[in-house]
């Protein structure tokens, strides 16, 4: 576990909700499981992106703080519509309308990076930050060889001469395991694995702190998947760069990722250690989404997912945004906003917690989801019930 | 196992590529004899290109073989020839598609679709047979209350709601068999499981058959009775779940699932990376497909294509490597699988080369 770090800025930038609940933090100061401060490359504080249009704004990222330190692999996970594609491109600064930051900070290298202009983002985008997208065929230009692309990108960013760029678009790709004569190849020639490669060479090109990736690997089948993470992570050692990894698929981080972040309907609901997290989850969402997939070992179990659907951004519910689909839901539920807790090392935006570590809950806390050794076939009656399928 | 309701015979399909006068030929499927019983979850399993949606597609006759022939009910569907016949067939073997996004009308309204499935495959029902029919099947895939949903768009519904339609109105027909090509792939986590158990219980409820196409091996492990596994074109392992994904035989179905992450195993991150190499289907050389991938494979792997040979209790695999099962493990299960082997009932001894 890394060391914790003592946020020095003032009261307040940290709580969320700001209304009726007990105040947590009573001074004010909360500081997110990371890494000490010198280290910390990537500061986000009470990101707030909305997508603004006609009948109001959708809050489609609601008051998110995050850290990242130096060479750290955070992976983002929740389901579609959560806002972790949006979060992305907020601290990315690749926002386009109707989507804009409404509140809250993106510090990067000690430098405020939101609402910068295009001009001053060309200095820093690529050559201290780059971003892989989540679809290689449709990142890619599909009229201009991979060499053509590095190049385009390598005369926006800086001043090499042609020359050194090809040296350097080899080096990549030999970085990635492509053999350099792919250079000349368009991305239809690619296999998929090799387009999505060929991005992370080109995030590379620079040797950014800091790659954020969106999720890189979802077009690929599994053993592309799995190869390609192996790279990541291996590459990620060696050059020390920084990773925010955007995915749907939470098994697919664990083994990777240093911490985890799980957002739900725009917010943070659980953030800590990955292996913590995955061991002892402590958010209902975190819990039901890990009894969520099936495994292919182990014995066979009856599972349930999370019945219902993830609230509508555009009038979110009171209280906390979950309560609708949690099975421990309480009265209070509907009507505090939980601020974010800090528990055992992990911060957890669950009422649950109020009063302290789960010691004291676990005895009287159900069991997520209910599991029973599976049957044969399935009883009768079990698995249409109170699915997604009843309307609201 | 039960009755043989669907099998294919030497199911083969190509693709000629590069226009009119092209000489390349993709070969999407080769050689496929696969068998769904009834009553019974079969998933069909394999990366992108491996051919399994060409075999959806071949048995919901949207392509027509370029070899081999597929029996329903022992009839083979060359012979029909009638548009009454084809009508019988395609309701009989209804297909649910991959993308709830794409394959509703978003023009029309919910009870739209089911209404005009219902006319056309079910023209014995008169209106209001079919008003209480279409409110049936909307409440067997969990869309209640019915009246409400029938009367939304696509566009009100969410993802998962969507795909219960397609399996809704697949159910309308009354099928025998439903095609669900990576019916959940699309959706999110925590709704796929909801799915899987409407199609689990649609088979205790409504006798239907399902061939589940997925490249989800832990999906497939939670609701499927049999396995099979695809790698470019050939069925490269085949049998009942549990000794598939316990017992894999094809080193293919080895790497498969030992790409599949799993939470709860703490993984060495290093270790060889797979190449991961698309096999070459365009054209292939007599041979294993597999083999350049292999770590396994021996020389005659490169000149002969390797036939699935029975390995254990109904369990095949096309490999020259692989291994057949020692002596069973003892208990009631060996013996009665025993006599299984030693007789095989004519259901399942639908011909396969050896």
């Amino acid at each position: 576990m890394r060391l914790r770090r003592q946020k020095p800025d003032s009261a307040g930038t940290n709580r969320r909700g700001g209304h009726t609940e007990p105040d947590v933090f009573a001074d004010g100061v909360h500081d997110l499981p990371g890494s000490s401060a010198d280290e910390a490359i990537l500061e986000v504080r009470k990101l707030s992106v909305a997508y603004v249009i006609d009948a109001g704004f959708v809050m489609a990222v609601d008051r998110v703080d995050l850290d990242l330190g130096r060479g750290e692999f955070l992976g983002v996970v929740g389901e579609s519509g959560c806002g972790k594609s949006t979060l992305l491109f907020g601290i990315a600064q690749l926002l386009s309308p109707p989507a804009r930051i409404v509140g809250g900070s993106v510090n990067f290298h000690g430098k405020e990076i939101a609402g910068l202009s295009d001009k001053q983002l060309r200095h820093i985008r690529w050559r201290e930050y780059s971003v892989v997208m989540q679809s290689a065929m449709n990142a890619l230009n599909p009229v201009k060889t991979v060499a053509g692309q590095m190049r385009d990108v390598c005369k926006a960013h800086s001043d090499m001469s042609d020359d050194e760029i090809r040296q350097r678009s080899e080096e990549v790709l030999r970085l990635v395991s492509i053999d350099p004569v792919h250079l000349d190849s368009y991305p239809h020639q690619l296999s998929g694995g090799m387009r999505q490669r060929s991005m992370i060479a080109m995030a590379l090109l620079f040797t950014p702190d800091l790659v954020i990736m969106d999720e890189p690997t979802s077009a690929l089948d599994v053993v592309a998947q799995r190869s390609l993470m192996v790279q990541i992570k291996e590459l990620q050692e060696r050059l020390g760069f920084a990773v925010i990894f955007v995915t749907h698929d939470m098994s697919l981080i664990s083994n990777f990722s240093d911490r985890l972040a799980v957002m739900y309907a725009g917010q943070i609901v659980e953030l800590g250690d990955t292996r913590q997290l995955f061991d002892s989850p402590l958010h209902p969402y975190t819990q039901g989404l890990l009894e969520a997939f099936p495994s292919i070992r182990g014995p066979k179990r009856h599972l349930l997912g999370i019945p219902g659907q993830p609230p509508d951004l555009a009038k979110p519910p009171p209280g906390c945004p979950f309560a609708p689909r949690c099975p421990q839901v309480m009265a209070k539920c509907t009507t505090i906003e939980p601020p974010l807790l800090d528990v055992q090392e992990d911060l957890v935006r669950c009422l649950l917690y109020e009063n302290g570590p789960p010691e004291a809950l676990a005895a009287n806390a159900p069991t997520p989801v209910e599991i029973q050794e599976l049957p044969e076939r399935l009883p009768a009656g079990s698995a249409a019930g109170p699915g997604e399928g009843t309307s609201q | 196992m039960s009755d043989p309701l669907l099998r294919t015979e030497g199911l083969t399909r190509h693709f000629r590529l590069g226009g009119l006068f092209g000489k390349r030929t993709l070969h999407a499927v080769d050689d496929v004899n696969l068998m769904v019983g009834r009553r019974e979850i079969v998933a069909l399993v394999g990366e992108s290109g491996s051919g399994k949606s060409t075999i959806a597609r071949l048995l919901a006759m949207v392509y027509k073989p370029t070899a081999g022939e597929i029996y329903f009910e022992d009839r083979p569907l060359s012979r029909l020839r009638s548009r009454r016949d084809q009508l019988e067939y395609r309701g009989n073997v209804p297909m649910v598609f991959q993308d709830p996004y794409s394959s509703l009308n978003p023009a029309y309204r919910v009870s739209h679709g089911l209404r005009r499935g219902m006319k056309l495959h079910r023209p014995d029902l008169d209106r209001h047979q079919r008003v209480e029919e279409i409110e049936r099947v909307m409440n067997a895939v969990g869309l209640v209350p019915a009246d409400i949903m029938l009367r939304k768009f696509p566009y009100e519904m969410s993802g998962g709601q969507r795909q219960r339609v397609g399996f809704a109105q697949a159910l309308g027909y009354r099928p025998k068999l439903i095609l669900a090509d990576e019916p959940v792939s699309m959706l999110d986590v925590s709704i796929r499981i909801g799915l899987l158990n409407v199609m689990s219980e649609l088979r205790e409820r409504e006798d239907v058959s399902f061939l589940y196409i997925t490249h989800d091996v832990a999906s497939a492990r939670y609701i499927a009775d049999r396995v099979i596994v695809m790698y470019a074109g050939y069925i490269v392992e085949e049998g009942l779940t549990e000794d598939v994904l316990q017992r894999p035989k094809h080193p293919y179905t080895q790497l498969l699932l030992s790409a599949v992450p799993d939470p709860k195993a703490i993984v060495a991150v290093s270790g060889s990376t797979d190449a991961s190499e698309p096999p070459k289907v365009v054209d292939p050389k007599e041979g294993c497909r597999f083999q350049p991938r292999c770590p396994y494979a021996v020389a005659e792997c490169e000149t002969i294509t390797p036939r699935l040979r029975m390995l254990g209790v109904e369990h095949r695999a096309a490999c020259h490597v692989a291994v057949p099962d020692e002596a069973q493990e003892g208990g009631a299960s060996s013996s009665e699988r025993g006599n299984e082997l030693a007789d095989p009932s004519p259901s399942t001894a639908s011909p396969r080369p050896v």
